[in-house]
């Protein structure tokens, strides 16, 4: 820090207003102590000031700064902006975008101590975990993500300049409905080269010499000449089916989609899969973010550098953003993924650094090991939400936030409480809890099973129902006709039990009237 | 790090979105704002609107669970009394899960709530109206131009050359003639003084000096302004027309009208205010009531203050035409006069009714729009069909290309279709 006040304290800034040198001050300030006292590892960072109505505009059109057109976002632009007008709903502080520079937006009207909290929550808190997280590294392309977004903007926008807006809708409609639907959740099967593909010829030749039965050489071969129909297994081999990644699939193998269409299908399916380990890392991202600035802005503290009244300030809206109501409380609305990804980042360090005897037992590799920085540090690069929860969450903390797990079967008269945070219940809640941020339970699990290639071309999709939860009817009708809209023939989704494979609910949609697409 | 103002960014990125979003749910919105504008005063109808409309049209669905049947298990925090094995009642609202997840949102998926700006709701609001006979027949009389740009001339005075046209000529003779530039000269110059000092032989200095003497005199000969480089802004004047509108609210005052009827009067007077005011830059409004005299007052007493006496109609139209020529001269006002009554007229005034508004009223309107009240209760003799004093009267001044139109309105409900029907775009020129 340059020595420019003239007092013998050492604030960086003082009152409530922000300018430029002041925020270049703590930046600086920060940077130190995250860098040289935390170790994070960051993008650069490129902090952007905007105004209010600037900051609705990047929350309707999902948080990116260039975005193509589309009513729906218009639509929660309407929405955002009337519940901000009336009063019902605060904007957020800050938007961070995972970039390479790492982008965060600021708001006019912060105060210098929010501008600072800010700082340290986006510039190094998410930034640190956008780097260092394995999900982000290898699905997401930081530095490509800003210029795959203008080539869509433009792509997108000649394509309504060509084909006409309506046309244009009716495609980016579908693929939002399909949204979800859109993501690789696991990587793609490598294609082989050269040398490892003549290898396994290698291998194969071996085995079957080794395996030689000369009993083979008497089975009769099929006539010449009449081709033996396609087994099922065989046609869904050459689809590629079953299929998770509905929107992959259309993109690929829908038969009368055109060239630009497949392309928009595509960029939703890019921009889908961007998102998708924020999804899944929503309480440690948070977390990590609310644990840096927590941290930053003690040091701040204790070093001087910020005033007793800002640090009350910071306190404020800390606390504010860690409140978790209990389940009775009229404001209680699920597990607020701040609270609860602070809470476990500052048990980290408790059991990294004081251990009790129950933490030893449970957490004997953890415990004690004294550097919670470099505990929570590899948490944060090597978890995912589900499986954080599964290895970390400790029973001090679900003591503390009282955790119980109700079970609810719509064939009983009385919800029944199934386990408590005692020690029959721990490990019980603990894997429930998990459960319950695992998208691959929570996202029901559709896939397309079969094309009628012979006959009418009808797309079957099943959908594997866990516990017995039907899909949402009218949504599921209203997507299904997307879908169909997008295969041009008819398309149905049979739900079937996972348990006992009995069909328990079918619906179809009827081919598209006129030329799809 | 760097940090990047964006505050002075293009505003509006999102307006885009809105018109698009506005375009996909015009039905609704449309509905929306005509049910609006049924339940609420038109005197705040300017105002922009918060319109609730159906999900339906710009629903945007998912595949996902149904919130309700199956087994769920939540984990929540907060627990004071439980033990395992408790069981707790239902709560009400179904088998849905207890303000666990998926209703985090707290958005109720039936309706959609938004704000609406004053001029989209206007522009909705009285879309598809249009103003009859718009053109304003006078206007080829009228006195008042104006200047447009017209491109450039070769002629003009010199207060209005055109700069930057000259110098771009001349720069491209210049170059096409290859005029040698002062800076050329002034090399050879240069060379040839050196040449002479260094005393190099005489050819050389010879030949640079011819090369100079040639260059020198080629840039005399080619001027840097030529007279036919010169141009100059060019301005046509055209007629300017008639961007403003008086409108004259003629009303009964007598014993006879009620308030329901003046509610009535004032809410048709207030739309067609509204419409021509989005017409027209600026909109004068005239308020003459009457009884058996006619009196040019202010809204306030025109709408609120009693008043007895009998009806003359005459006087008025009598005032209007006063009022038309001392303040608003025909050939630069566009003229809309609305009469509201409940009918009655002396027997005696209406063929001097019906003479002044053939002959001196209805030449100088864009457009007379006669609207006769009627009580709500009163389903009597107009409905079944005979008509009223002045209604009969008016009708004789009706003809085919006369700007009168008379309507009757019984509710309020009645107003604003009444209004659609007065101005719809089809009805134009009808």
């Amino acid at each position: 820090m340059t020595a420019v006040i003239t007092k013998p304290d050492t604030l960086l800034y003082d009152g409530v207003d922000w300018d430029y040198d002041k925020v270049k001050r703590v930046y600086d300030a920060i940077e130190h102590i995250a860098l040289s006292e935390m170790g994070l590892d960051v993008y650069p960072n490129q902090i952007e000031v905007i105004t209010a109505e600037q900051m609705l505009d990047a929350y309707s059109s999902i948080g990116m700064p260039l975005m193509y057109k589309h009513w729906s976002f218009g639509k929660h632009f309407a929405r955002d902006e009337m519940l901000y007008r009336k009063g019902y709903r605060g904007l957020a502080y800050e938007i961070v975008i995972n970039s390479s520079p790492c982008i965060s937006y600021i708001m006019e009207e912060n105060t210098m101590t929010m501008q600072t909290l800010v700082i340290a929550h986006a510039a190094f808190g998410h930034n640190h975990f956008f780097k260092n997280n394995q999900l982000f590294q290898q699905w997401t392309d930081a530095e490509g993500i800003l210029d795959y977004l203008e080539f869509a903007k433009a792509y997108i926008n000649q394509c309504e300049e060509r084909h006409g807006h309506a046309a244009v809708e009716r495609v980016l409609d579908a693929a939002h409905a399909l949204m979800s639907q859109g993501v690789h959740k696991y990587p793609k099967k490598r294609t082989l080269d050269l040398r490892l593909e003549q290898k396994r010829e290698r291998e194969r030749q071996e085995y079957q010499e080794q395996t030689f039965n000369d009993l083979w050489r008497t089975v009769p071969k099929p006539v010449a000449g009449q081709r033996a129909p396609k087994s099922v297994s065989e046609r869904k081999k050459m689809l590629g089916l079953p299929e998770e990644n509905i929107l992959y699939f259309l993109e690929k193998k829908a038969p009368r989609l055109e060239h630009w269409q497949r392309e928009l299908l595509r960029i939703v399916r890019h921009i889908a899969q961007y998102f998708y380990p924020q999804k899944q890392t929503k309480v440690m991202n948070e977390g990590c973010a609310t644990f840096v600035h927590y941290q930053i802005m003690t040091r701040l503290h204790e070093t001087g550098q910020i005033s007793e009244g800002a640090f009350l300030e910071f306190l404020h809206s800390h606390t504010s953003v860690v409140f978790q109501p209990e389940f009775d409380d009229k404001r209680f609305s699920g597990l607020n993924p701040y609270a609860l990804g602070f809470a476990m980042m500052q048990d980290i360090v408790r059991i990294a650094e004081k251990p009790t005897a129950e933490d030893r037992q449970w957490f004997p590799d953890l415990a004690g090991k004294g550097d919670g920085m470099a505990a929570v540090r590899e948490a944060w690069a090597n978890f995912r939400d589900e499986s954080f929860i599964l290895q970390y969450l400790s029973p001090h903390l679900m003591r503390k936030l009282k955790l119980f797990s109700v079970h609810d079967d719509a064939e009983d008269p009385y919800l029944l409480v199934d386990h408590i945070h005692n020690e029959r219940g721990y490990r019980s809640i603990r894997k429930m809890l998990a459960r319950q941020y695992d998208l691959g339970f929570l996202e029901p699990d559709i896939q397309i099973v079969d094309v009628d290639l012979a006959g009418d071309r009808k797309l079957i999709l099943h959908h594997r129902v866990t516990n017995g939860v039907l899909l949402d009817e009218s949504d599921a009708k209203a997507v299904l006709r997307h879908i169909a809209n997008l295969w041009g023939y008819e398309v149905q989704l049979v739900e079937v039990s996972s348990v006992s494979e009995a069909i328990l609910k079918e619906h179809a949609v009827t081919a598209p009237s006129g030329v799809a697409g | 790090m760097n940090i990047i103002d964006r505050r002075l960014n293009p505003q509006g990125k999102s307006l885009a979105n809105r018109q698009r979003f506005l375009r996909r749910a015009k039905e609704q919105v449309i509905k929306a704002v005509r049910d609006a504008s049924g339940k609420r005063g038109i005197t705040d109808i300017e105002n922009g609107e918060k319109v609730t409309i159906a999900a339906g049209g710009v629903r945007e669905p998912s595949f996902h669970r149904s919130g309700s049947g199956g087994v769920r298990d939540y984990v929540v925090p907060g627990n004071k009394e439980y033990v395992e094995g408790d069981t707790i009642q239902r709560p009400d609202g179904g088998g849905g899960g207890r303000g666990a997840e998926g209703s985090a949102d707290g958005e109720g998926e039936d309706d959609f709530r938004f704000v609406l700006s004053r001029d989209e709701f206007l522009d909705i609001f009285l879309e598809d109206l249009e103003l009859p006979d718009l053109v304003k027949q006078k206007v080829k009389q009228s006195e008042s131009h104006t200047l447009t740009r017209a491109g450039y001339s070769v002629s003009g005075s010199p207060a209005n050359l055109s700069l930057v046209r000259t110098m771009r000529n001349s720069l491209s003779r210049r170059i096409a003639l290859r005029r040698p530039k002062p800076a050329e000269i002034q090399e050879l110059q240069a060379l040839l003084k050196e040449a002479e000092e260094a005393g190099e032989d005489l050819e050389q200095i010879q030949a640079l000096r011819e090369q100079l003497e040639r260059q020198i005199l080629r840039s005399k000969r080619i001027p840097f302004i030529d007279p036919i480089d010169v141009r100059y802004n060019r301005f046509d004047s055209v007629p300017k027309p008639i961007a403003q509108a008086v409108m004259f609210c003629l009303m009964d005052v007598s014993g006879s009208m009620t308030e329901h009827m003046k509610d009535l009067a004032k809410r048709f007077f207030m739309l067609l205010f509204l419409f021509l005011k989005r017409r027209y830059g600026a909109v004068d409004i005239v308020f003459i009531r009457h009884t058996h005299e006619a009196k040019e007052v202010d809204e306030e007493t025109f709408f609120y203050s009693a008043e007895t006496g009998g009806t003359v109609v005459s006087t008025a139209l009598e005032e209007m035409r006063k009022v038309i020529e001392d303040r608003y001269p025909a050939a630069d006002w566009n003229i809309y006069a609305a009469q509201a009554s409940d009918g009655d007229n002396m027997s005696s005034d209406n063929a001097k009714s019906v003479g002044l508004l053939r002959d001196a009223i209805l030449p100088l309107c864009q457009y007379f729009a006669y609207i006769e009240v009627a009580a709500e209760h009163n389903m009597g003799l107009s409905a079944l069909g005979r008509e009223t004093e002045l209604w009969r009267t008016y009708k004789q001044a009706q003809g085919p290309d006369r700007p009168l139109a008379m309507r009757r309105v019984r509710s309020r409900r009645e107003i604003f279709p009444v209004f659609r029907d007065l101005f719809a775009r089809d009805k134009v020129g009808a």
